[in-house]
């Protein structure tokens, strides 16, 4: 595409192409009369959805409906836990769960005779199966309480088509901003906007760019940070699954309005799929004349490159990310400078996260007042988290900021599984903190988390139910911190590995009286000392652990107690005798021998004596609680 | 899986072009790395001083390099590799166990071979399909919701192979 002109008319022609799956009921020009979307993110790939697309093709060419019938491999759809998912337009129909086996019939009563396959469609609690009636994914509990603008096209159009991204007024903010506004325009729209960057920093978006424009340099560099590092974190991954241009768009814009013409984005190797996509979609872009040289006639130059990372979470700090750009160990370096004044190859850059990248576009096409009308006080817009743990909807969801945490565990979350108590919900991930339950009605923005202790970090929100051990969670961040610390500074390399010598030693039942005053101590020495982000951040866990549940940690000093029954060594595993139905399953199964049958003659009322487990052999691996199926074994 | 002489040549040939291609790209360096470690499956030193040569920097960076980055390997690693999802989500619906069982099972530890060559154990933090929680894979196969009971029969499919 050479003008804006032509961009304009392939949106134009585009839009017929999409409007079976805007829910309109007739034949498209090409001959389709519905798509079917399957999701091709990471999750549902990894629960055979790709199996049940090439199941899809094939009987959609024995039933002779192939030129009927459109299949789109999509992004996630954010409810990862009920995949694979499928969804067909233009009903809308949400099946669910959908197996390779069903392929057959959902092609024959479905797409062939227009008869809904009820056993499949989604139902939970608050959205009850009718016979017959389908179910749209936005008329769930999950769905309703959304808003989605970072993830508005995931789940909806195919990302390896550019044409669907244009469809979605993909480009016309590029398009925009060359033609209609000056660099200065641009920032300040996004200053206005009141964006803050989404990768836990939460710095001003807007103010990082002009600090860049400012720095005067004949090469500028515009970075994105796709080193999504915090486990249970997949927002970023979803994003460059499900929408890899909204990101190139955002970043070419990045680069107009700081005067940069070159872009990296340095991206975990650990994703492949988000890999291969995005560098489809950088090629695609580059051969219609979006990326390169005079991009859409206007003068303007920008290119980009994906830099694949190498397995160390502390180059998602953004110093240690270009340091290992540039070919070097993933150290991070003493701030200031900062990389606006010197950067990568010591050039003023910008380096942002994924998600904040995928709110520029909207941002530029709908204006400052429309997103920052969205959000709260300081905190704007939306935010995607991924919603994880002990939760019954696991996947990926976008609030506006300042929802309260009720609304996100119990609304869109349906709350925690299995009839167990919420206990605690660990945000920010090795960074973070939890909010206990006490604390759930606080609302999800930048300051009230920071005024608890707590932090949005990137967007994992992991949930934990009362099983869940608060001492040994604290402990396996930890861990997670001494893995990943570079070395560098010995407050981080040092101070983080004896904090977890203490919770070791907790956790094993050998804690002492004090112990907690030491770890207090220690994570203030290692907040103020740390050279960089990973270890100012590292002792966080604790702190707030401690804040809030001071009463398991010393359960485990001084009773020798794991509260929670997870501490392997402060915890032993028990049989019910009223529920063990004595079938010697648990037994059977006992890598040790460390279960026998009680005498007979102690039951008269039951049909088999109960078991029992003696707890000196017992090596607690757990595979007699999990192979029990009348819940008689417990921990405690 | 050993290379014959003639496999291990042509790699190295293929390498050698990739580092023509790529040498004068600002940042060569982990590109390069990423690219040897795929294709020999680790980084031996006759790799690195190749490397080294080519672009004319001490071995010694590169094995500092080599050595920060948890996806390079200096040694070879086993037929299958096995990663246990160990991050937030999957620990705290018990991946610990699943991999306590795996570890039990091979008698080795997170990071090793065993001695047949025929099994790895990768730590990995968060595979990204914490729907799926607790998740096992090996090489390309994806376990969710695992339990410790599911592991030898799992484990034993890859044995047989």
């Amino acid at each position: 595409m050479k003008t804006i002109a032509e961009l304009y008319a392939r949106c134009e022609a585009m839009q017929p192409k999409m409007a079976v799956r805007r829910g309109l009921a007739q034949i498209e020009k090409d001959g389709y009369r519905r798509h079917v979307l399957i999701c091709a993110g990471t999750g549902c790939t990894s629960s055979s959805s790709l199996k049940i697309a090439a199941a899809l093709e094939e009987n959609l060419k024995a039933q002779g409906l192939e030129n009927d019938v459109k299949i789109v491999k999509t992004g996630c759809f954010g409810l990862c836990a009920v995949g694979p998912i499928m969804i067909v337009y233009p009903e809308g129909t949400f099946y669910s769960q959908v197996a390779v086996e069903d392929v057959a019939e959902i092609v024959e009563t479905h797409l062939k005779n227009d008869k809904i396959v009820t056993r499949l469609v989604y139902s939970d609690e608050h959205t009850p199966k009718v016979e017959g009636q389908s179910v749209a994914l936005s008329d769930t509990t999950f769905y309703k309480r959304q808003h989605r603008v970072a993830l508005r096209n995931c789940g909806f159009i195919d990302p390896e088509c550019i044409d669907e991204y244009i469809a979605m007024d993909g480009y016309k903010a590029l398009a925009k901003v060359l033609t209609s506004m000056t660099p200065d325009d641009v920032i300040k729209v996004v200053l206005d906007s009141g964006l803050r960057g989404r990768g836990g920093g939460g710095f001003p978006t807007g103010m990082k760019w002009s600090f860049a424009k400012k720095s005067v340099s004949e090469k500028k560099y515009v970075v994105c940070n796709a080193d999504e590092g915090d486990p249970g974190a997949f927002m970023d991954r979803s994003v460059l699954e499900g929408d890899p241009h909204a990101v190139i768009e955002a970043m070419a814009i990045a680069g107009f309005a700081i005067g940069a013409d070159e872009g990296y984005v340095y991206v975990r190797a650990e994703y492949p799929i988000a890999v291969r996509r995005l560098k489809l979609a950088i090629e695609q872009a580059r051969a219609e004349g979006l990326l390169g040289k005079n991009i859409l006639g206007t003068g303007f130059n920008f290119d980009m490159q994906v830099r694949l990372g190498a397995g160390a979470f502390v180059c998602g700090e953004e110093t240690a990310l270009l340091t290992s750009i540039e070919g070097n160990r993933g150290e991070p370096k003493p701030r200031p400078p900062f990389p606006a004044v010197k950067g990568l190859f010591d050039k003023p850059t910008i380096i942002n996260n994924v998600e904040t990248y995928a709110n520029i576009a909207q941002i530029i096409n709908n204006g400052a007042e429309w997103f920052a009308s969205m959000g709260k006080d300081k905190s704007k817009g939306t935010k995607v988290f991924a919603l994880s743990g002990r939760i019954q909807h696991t996947g990926l969801v976008e609030i506006p900021m300042g929802t309260p945490l009720r609304e996100i565990v119990y609304g869109v979350g349906g709350g925690v599984p299995n009839g167990k108590a919420f206990k605690a919900a660990q945000m920010g991930g090795p960074s973070g903190g939890c909010i206990p339950a006490s604390l759930i009605d606080t609302n999800i923005d930048y300051d009230s988390l920071a005024a608890i202790g707590a932090m949005i970090g990137s967007g994992g929100l992991v949930v934990m139910d009362e099983d869940n051990c608060m001492v040994d969670i604290a402990k396996f961040f930890l861990e997670f911190t001494v893995d990943e610390s570079c070395g560098k500074c010995t407050p981080c390399r040092v101070g983080i590995r004896k904090m977890l010598d203490i919770l070791t030693r907790i956790t094993e039942g050998n804690g002492e009286e004090g112990d907690i005053e030491k770890l207090e101590e220690l994570a203030y020495m290692i907040k103020t000392n740390s050279l960089c982000g990973l270890g100012q951040t590292a002792p966080n866990p604790v702190l707030s652990t401690i804040r809030y549940f001071r009463d398991e940690y010393e359960a485990h000093i001084r009773e020798k107690r794991c509260p929670a029954g997870a501490c392997k060594k402060l915890s032993n595993f028990y049989i019910l005798t009223d529920k063990c139905i004595g079938c010697g399953l648990c037994a059977k199964n006992c890598p040790v021998g460390a279960i026998e049958r009680l005498p007979k003659e102690d039951f008269p009322d039951k049909k088999l004596a109960p078991f029992t487990i003696d707890t000196s052999k017992c090596i607690k691996c757990g595979v007699c609680l999990g192979n029990c199926k009348f819940k008689a074994i417990i921990k405690k | 899986m050993a290379l014959t002489q003639e496999q291990l040549a042509a790699k190295m040939e293929e390498l050698k072009a990739f580092i023509e291609e790529n040498k004068n790209v600002d940042g060569p360096l982990m590109p390069i790395m990423q690219k040897a470690q795929e294709s020999f499956g680790y980084l031996s030193i006759e790799v690195m001083t190749m490397i080294a040569d080519a672009l004319d920097i001490p071995v010694s960076k590169i094995y500092g390099v080599a050595t920060f980055y948890a996806q390079f390997s200096l040694t070879p690693k086993g037929d299958n590799i096995i990663q246990v999802c160990t991050g937030t989500a999957c620990y705290v619906k018990g991946a610990q166990a699943v991999l306590d069982k795996v570890i039990e099972e091979l008698g080795i530890h997170s990071g090793e071979t065993t001695a047949d060559g025929k099994f790895t154990i990768q730590d990995t933090r968060c595979l990204g399909c914490c729907g799926l929680a607790p998740v096992m894979t090996i090489n390309e196969d994806v376990y969710g919701r695992m339990v410790p009971g599911q592991v030898k029969g799992i484990l034993d499919k890859y044995r047989a192979l």
